[in-house]
């Protein structure tokens, strides 16, 4: 298990032993979906995501 | 042993919510619970939540006997004019009042418009709200309570404040009608309340005061309006900080502040309904949720708390209080994680 720190609230992430490039983590403080862009070290990148449509 | 508590004024909304948490707190008894409206009648009358749960019956005030703690709810103004008796019942009160929430009884008077009854007791009495004056509560005697708006506004606040950030404030709460009390009257008839949103309060409101002596000096304005509900408190802050902040410093903050804190919770999620505090899932818990949004467009920062009025904002806070008091585990009789749906 890797801890990692999320880019967008500065909260603990972890990640599994084998966790693969591409693969989304989810912060669990903010939500934010993580994206896994290396592997040494483990970096990760907001990933992107459809905006929702609030109050249209 | 039990600890042996009783509660003077249980017929209102703020006492049957507290009698409800008593009940069910594992070191503690409840021995006696007045009204004099109501003596001699089961309290599951009142509180028909309560039935089955206790075969207690309210008392008049003049039948008390000594006990370990006694919990005041009374209305306003009744606690201060007996306290000195109330003080031969028990070693520790906790008032939830507004009686004695103030230090300074000039602001009593500002606010509340008339002189304090007991200006000599204001000073015995610590400030209930464990989050800002834990240190203080430890081995306390005298407790108040806190303001629901007040709590809602100085949660959120607080780690701003503390740190100078703030130098302007202007706050809006929006309410559920159990703020209003059991009081039946012509504002609270079902045909003029319902689907109302009434600005009761878009100035003066009494809370402030407390705001102001928990807070410290910056620029506070405040408003307050009824809205469609039963219970809870959204409170909505826009603040125009001393420099400009990131929402990076700002997790910061609110971490440093919150995050041993077992009922505050910090809610800014980046997608899905509930991303900011809503009180409706909050209803019967003791939690405060806050969270923050920073404005891109200008120096605007947006702080937003809710929780419900009758637990964290009245009842569950003076039983966390107690909790302190005693050296008991805070969360002791307030694990209640909520509902969803409701």
């Amino acid at each position: 298990m890797t801890t990692l720190t999320c880019v967008e609230c500065e909260g603990e992430v972890e990640a599994a032993a084998d966790v693969m490039v591409a693969e989304i983590l989810e912060c669990p403080d903010c939500g934010a979906e993580l994206e896994i862009v290396s592997l040494d070290p483990v970096t990760i990148e907001l990933a992107p995501e459809v905006e929702e449509d609030w109050g249209e | 042993m039990t600890v042996q508590v009783s509660i003077v004024g249980a017929s209102g909304y703020a006492g049957g919510e507290l009698l409800r948490l008593l009940l069910g707190h594992p070191e503690v008894t409840v021995a006696q619970v007045t009204s004099q409206r109501l003596a001699g009648r089961f309290v599951h009358g009142a509180h028909p939540n309560l039935r089955g749960f206790t075969r207690l019956k309210f008392c008049p005030v003049e039948e008390l006997e000594p006990c370990d703690v006694l919990f005041l709810a009374l209305p306003h103004g009744r606690s201060s004019a007996q306290i000195a008796r109330f003080a031969t019942l028990a070693d520790r009160i906790v008032d939830l009042s507004a009686d004695f929430r103030l230090r300074d009884v000039a602001a009593y008077e500002q606010w509340y418009g008339r002189p304090h009854p007991a200006p000599d007791w204001l000073p015995r009495f610590v400030y209930g709200l464990p989050e800002l004056y834990r240190e203080e509560l430890r081995g306390a005697r005298y407790v108040s309570g806190v303001g629901c708006n007040a709590t809602a506004v100085n949660l959120v606040l607080w780690p701003l404040a503390q740190a100078g950030l703030i130098e302007r404030a202007v706050i809006e709460v929006k309410v559920g009608s159990s703020e209003g009390g059991n009081s039946p009257g012509a504002a609270s008839h079902h045909p003029e309340r319902s689907g109302s949103m009434r600005s009761f309060a878009p100035v003066g409101h009494r809370h402030q005061a407390e705001m102001r002596q928990a807070l410290g000096a910056f620029e506070l304005h405040f408003s307050a309006t009824a809205v469609e509900m039963v219970r809870g408190v959204l409170c909505t802050a826009h603040l125009f900080p001393v420099r400009p902040l990131t929402e990076k410093e700002l997790w910061r903050l609110y971490r440093a502040a919150y995050a041993a804190e077992p009922f505050v919770r910090l809610v800014k999620e980046r997608k899905g309904i509930y991303r900011y505090p809503e009180p409706k899932i909050l209803a019967g818990t003791n939690l405060c949720d806050v969270g923050f949004a920073v404005d891109p467009h200008s120096d605007r920062l947006v702080v937003i708390s809710a929780l419900d009025n009758l637990m964290k904002g009245a009842a569950g806070t003076a039983v966390q209080a107690m909790n302190v008091m005693l050296g008991w585990e805070e969360r002791l009789g307030l694990e209640f994680m909520g509902l969803h749906p409701v």
